[in-house]
């Protein structure tokens, strides 16, 4: 018997349409598709089209439609009506919100700017809120990268024009041999997966190097379970190698390195010509040669006498360095938690790829000399790395090391090595200095975040004091070109270097996971003076969800999802560019929003207008933008560059460059919500020395000339830094800075240790603690999102088999972890591959009771935890008198990865230590069920 | 119907391969959505804002640590969804006939209106593929996105399963293992892939590709060669830095 | 597994319901009138009772009535079948007797036949799954068919009879604890063979896909402590055997029957519950417990 096998409809109606947008759910943003049914968002997929993502989607942005619809999401401006921190809000109109706001910035506009303290979080349109604060004339701006990842950003841009992440990626399609550093996501994570996914599938080699092996590091071939804070060493130490055996690439080092140029012997600093132009020694001529000249052949082993001092080149420093010993596996293998052996047989490999695999790509180029090639010599070799490395007070000279290895190997931009996006590479010369000094009314002369050539671009007073309220660009952390985000409450509440006003911040949870110290933060931000007000007077916050940092403010400026905004991914900003093309993107609103909120940048548009600042008005006086639409259409930074490169001139016709068009963004909603440009073929590697590539930039707008560079191994603005650390020149550091400035700014890069483990007894805080990301949450938000939440709706504490067994660890036990500044109480689990001296969860997950939504009593607000209970933004005093950051000395970078600690086994507690009152919620709490489906 | 078919026309399914899969989830949450959206009931979540919260899901993502004999412990993400046996125990256990396995593909499916939610299809599969939904009280499973595959809706290129399109790093392959020349196939072949708890006689169609071999640092004798000094101290390093850049194209000599 | 009360009511009431209806069906001198009522009042309580129980555990109940339409494979639907038919068959046999005092014999016969079938189907629905090593085994439907007989026996008053089938089907719940405790192991099914991983080395579970338990967890995970399970099933065979053979054997009163069969029942109720209790389902294995 067999009754008839039932029918299905294999062909349902996917949707009524869709529109083409982009991601929001981290950095990375993806083309999404989103499916539309009754003018609902009913599912949401990645764009094949679309040059990041190619299609593919993450968890989260799978998940956006249960973030866009999220019962966390604020509905209308907010004025607080109980104390700080209690929760209390009356809904307020926005007429009334934009009155408060404008009522409080228009005085401290016209009379004292630097009161205004102005920081974003996870801003995807800095280049517009920087414009704005420039406008506005306060010193204190800054994102979030102080205490993200500066210290990757910057160590690349001092050293080669770029870094990894947004600012490039390995050849995925020709690459050999692959070593990950200290990433667990990364803000590139569609693009490394499929990159990985790329590897896997040539059976390409991936070396992943982490003291914890889950993700990437899961598939890596090989993992090497370092010990925190000492990657600098183990990159060192294959220096070492590579450089005692030869194998470096010494054509490349000599064409497109500054290891040729001269170091003067007296000053350290380099040696120029009339122009400023490095020289080298030609090894034709034997003389003295600016190292752009046609035909140059610069000597990597001369050196100069001149004037009874003897000139080296940079190559003779390193191999002084670096050829030392002390920089031998042997000497390095147990600091590293590496055997030495390992060492070797990964620089070896390292050896064997890079010039034994080599390969030549006929593509014809020129160089900046003016020689033509015809080849294209590839070293299947490339490296990528993140936080792991960069989020160490050691981390800008360990990013810097890493680069250096790879200039070294002769990978760097090269096929099958690591390629810059467009609009990297572009060296230090090419970035603005930072500004800060303005007049009251009057805007800043330049934008606040740039690059400092040396002491004279520090952002300090008369007396040598900092102008920043983060003390950016002081002698504290010199080179701090992002700011130092996790340094303005605490600095405001210290009111050194002086008291502030308002503290405006825009989509940054600062009172909870986004901040060290997390309840000194919420005890800063709720202190009072002796008249009883706030000790930081006034806080206004832009968020769209129910964070905790909602709580903490007084004026409430609620937001859009991403669904229901304009917003602009910029080649002035952080684009989506490939190492193969240019491309930018926009936002639109694909769904009308159903509450009383508005797109913040919009919100910023007409609190400037309405202040009166300078660019946001027309002749008039009459506002100059409608909203962020309009200015990111009708906005132009120079003569014909605005925030979008496509479909530029009136009829749309030009790329990069060329007149307003005012259908610029219908022209982008037609291509998908984004605008590529490809690179020519033979302008697709050695873009720092290809002309087709430079004067490609030029031509699509990236730079207004050509400016093709070396790579800086011997990073001269460090060593004018450390020279006025020795008493030279009329910048002087303070004398307690003088010796730390000239130990750590070193021109070639060192290791020294991490701050953390040299002022605490290592005896009892043996412990390395560490976070990871989760792939499908991100920070705090992916907690109000129903379906990742059950993903992640609790974090244990993850602890080696040594420590497991030396404290009789079951499963369901909890621990206590106690650094020098704190402790918390924490359920513990094991996992074998993980350093025997390292423990670590996944960040933010723990979650304040009355925030996102939840019941109070959701698993996130009971076992949930955060890390950065024990993680002070200050170092444990040494007895100075002084506040010393817990910070990288030359960026500002926040140590968060330094954290040492020591754990004991307890009894658990009812819920995760410390845990907090409830915060009234200005939601209702979601439902206690959910069947979504929007179509019949 | 419960009858098992005799043989399938086509075996369509999913090859997952264990040594690419970083674990990220993607394609957990693809399925939810789409699947939320489409093929009967939506997957319905208990608790979505609250204590302990619970929803249906059709594709799951473990991780394993592995301890060999000596080296480090790997670790391993390991998706799992229905493996559409050919022998599918969860089919011939339904009193009602709503599960069934198609003739035409292979694929194991649930007819919603006609499944009373007794479970009993969910306790006959050792795999844990089975999710009765809490709000409708009817059995979900991969359904392998029969609605997509075959859907004249959608573009040619988008008909495969969610998943399988949205998986970042690659690691999900779809396709039909009974012609011997599928890209399927021929990974399965490549690749050595296996079958979950073959003694249990299930004949999943679905195949997992296993890790390759970690960890295994060569022989440093091989190595050693690459890594002969050139010279010990700087001073030797820079002279063979002049007759090395002398050998270069261009170089002096 | 997790021991969900309406299936433990399911099994042990019309395990008792259908074993009493096999007696009457047989038996060669049934009772008639209102004594005959009274028995199928009591049986059709307990079988009926049971059976409405199981479906309160169905997702869709009002579409019950499926769930006879696939004799051909599964053992839910023959026992759906033989549920039924026994009910109608013995309704005919019962009626004939209570209200006519006519004695239908070979009616009798097929009613007690599909009575027995249906505890049988009952436990095969559990014995046919590979998934849970423990049930797995021939063991399971003598267990489910002794306990019955048993207990039909001491509901329809066969003392020695069922003095007898009590300790036989006490030897069979020995046997088939012994027996299951040692199942999974022995069925060569862990975590290595589930992953594909364990010739690599030791296989452990690092992270389950879900912080909180979802609905496998729920079902197929029932953690019982070893001492506390050794503990219960003494309970329970004390009730479901020992006392029961105890009280029948002293001496022979209505009243101490009474209380054998009670004792039985909650013996039986308490095993039934270890039954499932205890079951390890092989999904358990890719949470990392059994
Ligand atoms: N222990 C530990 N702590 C860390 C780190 C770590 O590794 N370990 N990492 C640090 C790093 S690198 C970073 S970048 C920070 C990140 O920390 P945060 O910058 O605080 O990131 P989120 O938690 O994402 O919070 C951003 C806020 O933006 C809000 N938001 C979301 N969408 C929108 C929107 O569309 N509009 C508006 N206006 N608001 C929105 C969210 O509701 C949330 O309140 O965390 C840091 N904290
Ligand atoms: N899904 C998701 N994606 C995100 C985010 C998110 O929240 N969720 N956040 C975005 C943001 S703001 C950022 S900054 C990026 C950060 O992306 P990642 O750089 O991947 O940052 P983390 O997750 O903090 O991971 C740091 C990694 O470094 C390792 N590590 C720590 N110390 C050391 C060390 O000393 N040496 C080595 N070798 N490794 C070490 C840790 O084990 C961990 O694997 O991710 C972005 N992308
Ligand atoms: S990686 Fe994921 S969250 Fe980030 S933009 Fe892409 S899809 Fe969105
Ligand atoms: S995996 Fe489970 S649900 Fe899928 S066909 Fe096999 S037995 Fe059935
Ligand atoms: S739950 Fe539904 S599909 Fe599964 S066995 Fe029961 S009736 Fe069949
Ligand atoms: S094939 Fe479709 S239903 Fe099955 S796991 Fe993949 S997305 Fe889910
Ligand atoms: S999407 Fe791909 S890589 Fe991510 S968990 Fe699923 S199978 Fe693994
Ligand atoms: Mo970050």
């Amino acid at each position: 018997m067999s009754a008839p096998q039932h029918r299905i409809d294999t062909s349902p109606k996917v949707s009524d349409e869709i529109r083409q947008t982009t991601c929001y759910m981290c950095a990375c943003r993806c083309g999404i598709n989103v499916h539309m049914k009754d003018g609902k968002v009913a599912y949401i997929e990645g764009n094949r089209d679309h040059p990041v993502n190619k299609g593919v989607l993450c968890a989260k942005g799978s998940a956006g439609i249960m973030q866009h619809n999220a019962p966390s999401r604020l509905r209308k401006p907010l004025l607080r009506t109980g104390p700080r921190g209690s929760g209390e809000f009356r809904e307020i109109s926005w007429e009334e919100a934009m009155n408060t706001a404008v009522g409080w910035l228009t005085e401290i506009h016209e009379t004292a700017p630097h009161k205004l303290a102005f920081f974003t979080g996870r801003d995807q349109s800095q280049s517009f809120t920087s414009f704005w604060a420039q406008h506005f004339g306060t010193p204190n701006y800054a994102a979030h990268g102080g205490f993200c990842s500066v210290n990757m950003a910057a160590a690349g841009i001092y050293t080669m024009g770029g870094a990894f992440w947004e600012f490039g990626q390995p050849d995925w399609d020709r690459t050999k041999l692959f070593m990950l550093f200290g990433v667990a996501e990364d803000h590139d994570s569609n693009p490394i997966k499929m990159g990985l996914g790329k590897l896997k599938e040539r059976g390409a080699r991936v070396i992943g190097v982490n003291p914890i092996r889950t993700g990437y590091n899961a598939v890596a071939d090989d993992w090497v379970g370092i010990t925190p804070g000492t990657d600098g060493l183990f990159i060192l130490a294959l220096v070492h190698e590579l450089m005692r055996a030869g194998k470096i690439d010494l054509h490349y080092l000599a064409q497109y390195t500054n290891a040729p140029v001269l170091v003067d012997g007296e000053t350290g600093l380099l040696l120029r010509d009339e122009d400023g132009k490095q020289l080298v020694i030609d090894r034709i001529t034997k003389k003295p040669t600016p190292f752009d000249q046609k035909g140059v052949r610069p000597d990597l082993s001369a050196t100069y006498r001149h004037a009874g001092v003897t000139h080296r080149t940079v190559m003779a420093h390193m191999a002084d360095r670096y050829l030392s010993p002390d920089y031998s596996p042997d000497a390095v293998a147990d600091r590293c938690g590496v055997p030495a052996d390992r060492i070797r047989a990964i620089a070896a490999d390292l050896a064997r790829v890079a010039f034994d695999e080599a390969f030549e790509l006929d593509l014809e180029w020129t160089d900046f000399r003016g020689e033509s090639h015809k080849t294209m010599t590839g070293r299947p070799v490339s490296f990528h790395a993140m936080r792991g490395i960069s989020a160490h007070s050691n981390g800008f000279q360990t990013c810097r090391a890493l680069h250096v290895l790879q200039i070294l190997l002769g990978s760097v931009e090269v096929p099958g090595g690591f390629r810059f996006k467009p609009p990297y590479p572009k060296p230090v010369e090419a970035h603005p200095t930072p500004h800060g000094q303005g007049r009251p009314g009057r805007p800043l002369a330049g934008p606040h975040l740039g690059f400092p050539r040396g002491p004279e671009d520090l952002q300090l007073d008369e007396k040598g004091k900092p102008t920043r309220i983060d003390k950016a660009f002081s002698w504290e952390n010199p080179m701090s070109v992002h700011g130092l985000m996790h340094m303005v409450i605490s600095n405001a509440h210290a009111q050194d270097p002086y008291p502030i006003d308002t503290l405006f911040m825009y989509m940054a949870n600062m009172a909870w996971n986004s901040t060290m110290n997390t309840s000194g933060v919420i005890e800063m931000l709720t202190d009072r003076n002796d008249d009883g007000g706030y000790r930081i007077p006034r806080i206004i916050y832009s968020d769209a969800y129910s964070s905790e940092m909602v709580a903490y403010a007084d004026l409430i400026l609620p937001d859009t999802t991403y669904l229901e905004r304009h917003d602009c991914i910029s080649l002035l900003d952080r684009p989506i560019c490939e190492a193969d093309a240019a491309a930018d993107a926009i936002r639109w609103p694909v769904v009308e929003p159903d509450r009383d909120v508005r797109g913040f940048q919009s919100v910023l548009i007409e609190l400037g207008a309405r202040i009166g600042l300078p660019g946001f008005l027309n002749e008039d006086g009459s506002p100059k933008w409608k909203d962020y639409a309009d200015y990111i259409v009708t906005h132009e930074r120079r003569p014909g560059i605005g925030p979008l490169a496509g479909w530029r001139g009136e009829d749309g016709d030009q790329a990069g460059r060329g007149s307003v068009n005012p259908d610029q963004l219908d022209r982008y909603i037609e291509n998908g919500g984004f605008f590529v440009e490809h690179i020519p073929d033979n302008a697709q590697y050695m873009k720092p020395w290809n002309m087709d590539y430079q004067d490609w930039a030029v031509k699509i707008g990236l730079f207004d000339a050509p400016q093709p560079f070396l790579f800086q191994l011997y990073v001269e603005p460090m060593r004018k830094f450390q020279r006025a650390a020795e008493g030279h020149g009329d910048q002087q550091p303070p004398d307690h800075l003088r010796d730390r400035l000239k130990q750590v700014m070193d021109p070639l890069p060192i290791w020294y240790e991490p701050f953390e483990q040299t002022l605490v007894d290592t005896d009892q805080f043996a412990i390395h603690a560490l976070t990871q990301r989760p792939m499908a949450m991100y920070h705090s938000w992916g907690t109000q999102n129903a379906w990742l939440r059950q993903l992640h709706g609790k974090n244990p504490l993850y602890l080696p088999t040594k420590l497991w067994q030396q404290h009789g660890f079951k499963e369901g036990d909890w621990a206590r972890v106690t650094s020098a500044h704190g402790e918390i109480t924490v359920p513990v689990a094991h996992q074998a591959a993980l350093n025997e001296n390292t423990i670590w969860t996944w960040n933010a997950i723990g979650k304040r009771k009355g925030t996102w939504a939840l019941s109070e009593d959701a698993p996130e607000a009971r076992e949930g935890f955060l890390l950065n209970h024990l993680i002070h933004e200050l170092l444990p005093a040494k007895g100075d008198g002084l506040r010393w950051a817990n910070s990288d000395p030359i960026t500002g970078q926040a140590a968060w990865f330094d954290l040492r600690v020591r754990i004991e086994k307890v009894a658990a507690p009812a819920e995760a230590q410390p845990a907090f009152d409830p915060i009234k919620s200005p939601v209702p709490t979601g439902p206690t069920t959910l069947k979504w489906k929007v179509g019949a | 119907m419960t009858d098992l078919p005799a043989q399938t026309t086509r075996k369509l399914g999913l090859v997952i391969d264990l040594d690419t899969c970083v674990g990220c989830h993607a394609c957990v949450i693809s399925c939810k959505g789409w699947n939320t959206e489409n093929y009967g009931a939506p997957l319905s979540d208990q608790r979505p804002y609250g204590d302990e919260p619970m929803g249906t899901f059709l594709n799951r993502i473990h991780s394993y640590e592995v301890q060999p004999d000596t080296g480090p412990a790997q670790t391993i993400h390991f998706p799992k969804s229905c493996l559409h046996c050919e022998n599918a125990p969860c089919v011939t256990v339904c009193p009602t006939g709503a599960s069934y396995k198609r003739s035409e593909d292979g694929i194991v499916l649930v007819n919603e209106d006609h499944c009373i939610g007794c479970g009993l299809c969910a306790w006959a599969c050792p795999y844990g593929a089975r999710e009765l939904d809490q709000a409708e009280g009817v059995m979900k499973k991969c359904t392998l996105c029969v609605d997509r595959i075959y859907n004249e809706n959608l573009p040619e290129e988008d008909r495969e399963p969610a998943c399988v399109r949205t998986c970042p790093a690659g690691a999900r392959h779809f396709g039909d293992f009974a012609d011997p020349n599928s890209a399927v196939s021929q990974l399965v072949e490549k690749r050595g892939g296996i079958d979950l708890m073959p003694e249990l006689g299930t004949a999943p169609v679905n195949k997992y590709l296993p890790p390759r071999a970690k960890d295994r640092w060569d022989d440093e004798s091989l190595l050693a060669p690459l890594l002969t000094p050139v010279a010990k101290e700087p001073s030797g390093f820079l002279s063979w830095l002049d007759k090395a850049l002398d050998k270069l194209p261009g170089g002096s000599a | 597994m997790h021991p969900a009360p309406s299936v433990i009511i399911f099994t042990t009431l019309s395990g008792l319901g259908f074993g009493l209806l096999f007696w009457l069906g047989l038996d060669s001198t049934p009772p008639t009138g209102m004594v005959a009522f009274a028995f199928f009042v009591i049986a059709y309580a307990l079988s009926v009772g049971g059976l409405l129980a199981s479906t309160f555990h169905l997702g869709r109940p009002e579409r019950a009535w499926r769930a006879l339409s696939q004799w051909r494979t599964s053992w839910l639907s023959r026992e759906g079948i033989c549920a039924v038919a026994a009910l109608l068959v013995m309704a005919v046999y019962a009626a004939a007797l209570v209200f006519a005092g006519v004695h239908l014999a070979p009616l009798g016969w097929i009613g007690a036949l599909l009575s027995l079938g249906t505890v049988f189907t009952t436990s095969m629905i559990y014995t046919q799954l590979a998934t849970i090593p423990r049930w797995n085994s021939p063991l399971t439907p003598a267990l489910f068919l002794s306990l019955s007989l048993a207990g039909g026996a001491l509901l329809s008053g066969r003392v020695t009879l069922g003095l007898s089938l009590l300790l036989l089907a006490g030897l069979v719940q020995l046997a088939w604890w012994m027996r299951g405790d040692r199942a999974f192991a022995q069925s060569g099914t862990d975590l290595g063979t589930a992953t594909g991983l364990g010739d690599r080395g030791t296989v452990r579970s690092l992270a389950p896909p879900h912080t909180s338990p979802n609905y496998l967890m729920r079902e197929f995970i029932f953690v019982i402590g070893r001492k506390h399970a050794q503990k219960l099933r003494i309970i329970g065979f004390v009730l479901m055997i020992v006392l029961p053979v105890l009280l029948l054997a002293l001496s022979f009163s209505h009243w101490l029957a009474a209380l054998a069969v009670l004792c039985h029942i909650a013996g039986v109720a308490v095993c039934r519950w270890l039954f499932f209790a205890e079951a390890e389902h092989t999904v358990g294995l890719y949470y990392g417990m059994r």
